[in-house]
């Protein structure tokens, strides 16, 4: 008697239980945006983190101008908005590197690169004593990253900078441990400047670092380089002006020492827009031109070449070509660089790929 | 064929509804559906963590356990590094919470006047629940600095010639973190084992008292081997939170994926390199070995947690606990 009512338990119980797990299991659907109301069309998007205040800043203005749509995005990082779009989840993502041609051909539709912003990544360093503006050669910052370049008077520091006085101090290397654009752009630069880098390190969101300690975020580096004496670090163009820290002038590929500011990286892309592959699927560090600064990129929108929805298709169109337009206007209240003149008509011929 | 031979149904339905009427059916399907429930959950996240690795299980099978690399860009990865820094982080934080938890929890329970003790068991308990981001800033602008200029040096001067000891001094690294972590897990000690001091019956005290002991010996040899067990519970509970600490650990270890003797190194835990690469990795391998990571972490935990439990085992016979 005693073990029946007991199966019987059992078997309720485990009934219940499963039912429990099924329904916890399905609501997959219900987990997208509530079910939009007829009268609003809702966008959704996921991505860098990158240019998130403009962004943030655009689709808020879009929506004052159209009251009816809402464009939501969510900045949860260039690899987790390609993934987002690979699987469907997401209406449009958006990354701070280029996808890859590997994960170009795991999507169901073609996807399209568009062109948002540009950013750029500097050297800021603390040396005790030293307050001037440091120059930094190629050679010198692939060096120090490598782990080569071990003192700060190393010949290949002080060569550049001969009034200023540097020490016999070890260098400490500080970088993003964090998956993170502005790693996956100072890593690509280097790429490009060193062979070295290229063989044994590479260029990713993430790397193997050959020397150095890692901290978390633009704000971590920021804080690990101002509690250690002798160190170097990179950050965010926009962290650091936003945030008035120090930063080194980097020699360009005409080889004059530049320091970044906003016009330099837009000119970064004017000399690389000559080039402009027509996926616009390009790097621009290390771009031609002398008053280019050479550690800069774009930040592209993730667009699918195919939107069944007619709807959506002609609200993310006609963003697309307000977003190049009126929309550039916002980017210098942020810190953004605007996107340089040719590149954004070859970006409005682009338009008419979606389908 | 065995149908025949069983009681008429009609009754066990019959005396099932009975026993639902009473409450006690209900109330055993309820907290049996709980109980299961946790099983469920834990055996689903379990299958999520396999089923989501099977990319990297079957690249780098077993070798993934002791490969020291990690490398995003040439996607060979490793766990090594990651477990060694979780492990030994895990362990300088008990090194430190547990003296420290336990004999605050002895002198607030046994000692301290009761008003004090609930005053101070109050803040104890304000701090356990303080979010360990707020612990990991903390850290990283009041801890980092003080073992960088104060106590890495002395430890140096000191015992420099130990291998422990050794290496630059950049304030962060194991030793930070599991400072750190030590600071984090003490209140779960006091607090817990407070508790069960407290629920130490006081006839065991008078008993030990009337015999001749003083008051420390009636504590330290009756009252503190009593409640043995539950002290050793929230030591259990202090280490699953030290090795599964995120935000705090990855803020003031240094994020640097190397297997250093030196507790001045910088390291990496398993907790921290998941929540620092996961949201931008791409590629599937990349992100299945992070989540296979996961269940690296997972296994540990059982495995630690079952070594504990061993030597709980194994030191029963010689206390006096009701074990």
């Amino acid at each position: 008697m005693k073990r029946n009512t007991l199966s019987l338990r059992l078997f309720l119980g485990v009934t219940l239980a499963a039912l429990v797990v099924g329904l916890t299991l399905r609501p997959k659907p219900s987990l997208t945006a509530p079910a939009p109301s007829p009268d609003r069309l809702q966008i959704s998007g996921a991505g860098a983190t990158f240019p998130y205040p403009i962004y943030s800043k655009w689709f808020d203005e879009y929506h004052k101008l159209h009251s009816d749509i809402e464009i939501n995005y969510q900045s949860i990082g260039s690899g987790g908005g390609i993934r987002q779009l690979l699987s469907g989840t997401v209406d449009f993502g958006a990354s701070d590197g280029p996808m890859t041609d590997e994960q170009l051909g795991q999507a169901k539709t073609k996807v399209l690169h568009f062109p948002t912003v540009l950013g750029a990544v500097v050297p800021t360093v603390n040396i005790p004593g030293v307050t001037a503006e440091l120059n930094f050669t190629p050679e010198a910052l692939a060096g120090i990253f490598l782990g080569k370049i071990t003192k700060w008077n190393d010949p290949a520091l002080t060569g550049p900078n001969p009034k200023v006085k540097l020490p016999a101090e070890d260098i400490v290397v500080v970088h993003r441990s964090d998956g993170s654009g502005t790693t996956y752009i100072w890593t690509d630069y280097l790429s490009k400047v060193s062979d070295e880098w290229k063989t044994k390190v590479g260029k990713n969101t993430s790397v193997n670092w050959p020397v150095g300690l890692g901290s978390k975020g633009n704000e971590g580096v920021t804080g690990q380089v101002k509690e250690t004496p002798n160190s170097i670090g990179y950050v965010e163009l926009i962290y650091a002006v936003q945030n008035k820290l120090p930063y080194g002038r980097v020699k360009n590929s005409s080889g004059a020492f530049v320091k970044a500011d906003l016009d330099a990286v837009t000119a970064a892309a004017a000399g690389a827009a000559k080039n402009m592959p027509d996926d616009f699927r390009v790097s621009i560090t290390n771009a031609p031109g002398r008053t280019a600064y050479p550690i800069s990129s774009f930040t592209w929108l993730l667009i699918p070449a195919k939107i069944d929805d007619a709807a959506k298709r002609k609200v993310i169109t006609d963003f697309l070509q307000w977003m190049m337009t009126k929309g550039q206007a916002y980017c210098n209240d942020l810190s953004y660089a605007q996107l340089p003149k040719p590149v954004v008509t070859k970006e409005l011929k682009a338009i008419s790929q979606i389908q | 064929m065995s149908l025949p031979t069983r009681p008429a149904p009609a009754g066990r339905v019959r005396s099932f509804i009975n026993r639902l009427r009473t409450g006690d059916e209900v109330a055993h399907l309820i907290t049996l559906l709980f109980a299961t429930s946790i099983f469920l959950v834990t055996a689903l996240l379990v299958f999520e963590l396999y089923d989501n690795s099977a990319l990297p299980r079957h690249k780098f099978g077993w070798a993934f356990f002791v490969t020291q690399t990690w490398d995003p860009v040439f996607e060979n990865f490793g766990a090594l590094p990651f477990i060694y820094g979780t492990v030994v982080t895990s362990a300088l934080a008990l090194l430190i919470a547990v003296p420290l938890g336990v004999g605050a929890a002895i002198f607030l329970a046994e000692l301290a006047p009761r008003p004090i003790s609930d005053a101070l068991t109050f803040i104890i308990e304000l701090l356990a629940a303080v979010p360990t981001v707020i612990f990991g800033l903390i850290g990283m602008f009041v801890l980092v600095p003080f073992m960088r200029v104060y106590v890495e040096p002395f430890l140096k001067a000191t015992l420099g010639f130990l291998p422990l000891f050794k290496g630059p001094l950049y304030g962060i690294g194991f030793l930070t973190a599991g400072v750190l972590l030590g600071i984090i897990v003490i209140p779960f000690i006091v607090s817990v084992s407070r508790e069960v001091l407290l629920a130490v019956p006081v006839d065991q005290r008078e008993a030990a008292l009337a015999l001749g002991a003083t008051k420390w010996e009636a504590t330290w040899k009756v009252v503190v081997p009593f409640a043995r067990t539950g002290i050793f519970g929230s030591i259990f509970l202090s280490m699953a939170r030290a090795l599964g600490e995120t935000m705090a650990v990855t803020m003031v270890i240094g994020n640097v994926p190397k297997i250093a003797t030196s507790l001045f190194a910088p390291g990496y835990s398993i907790a921290a390199i998941i929540a620092n690469e996961f949201s931008e990795a791409t590629g599937d391998l990349y992100v299945q070995s992070l989540v296979e990571l996961g269940l690296v972490l997972f296994l540990l935990t059982i495995l630690l947690n079952g070594l504990a439990r061993l030597m709980i085992v194994a030191t029963a016979k010689r206390g006096t606990s009701q074990e």
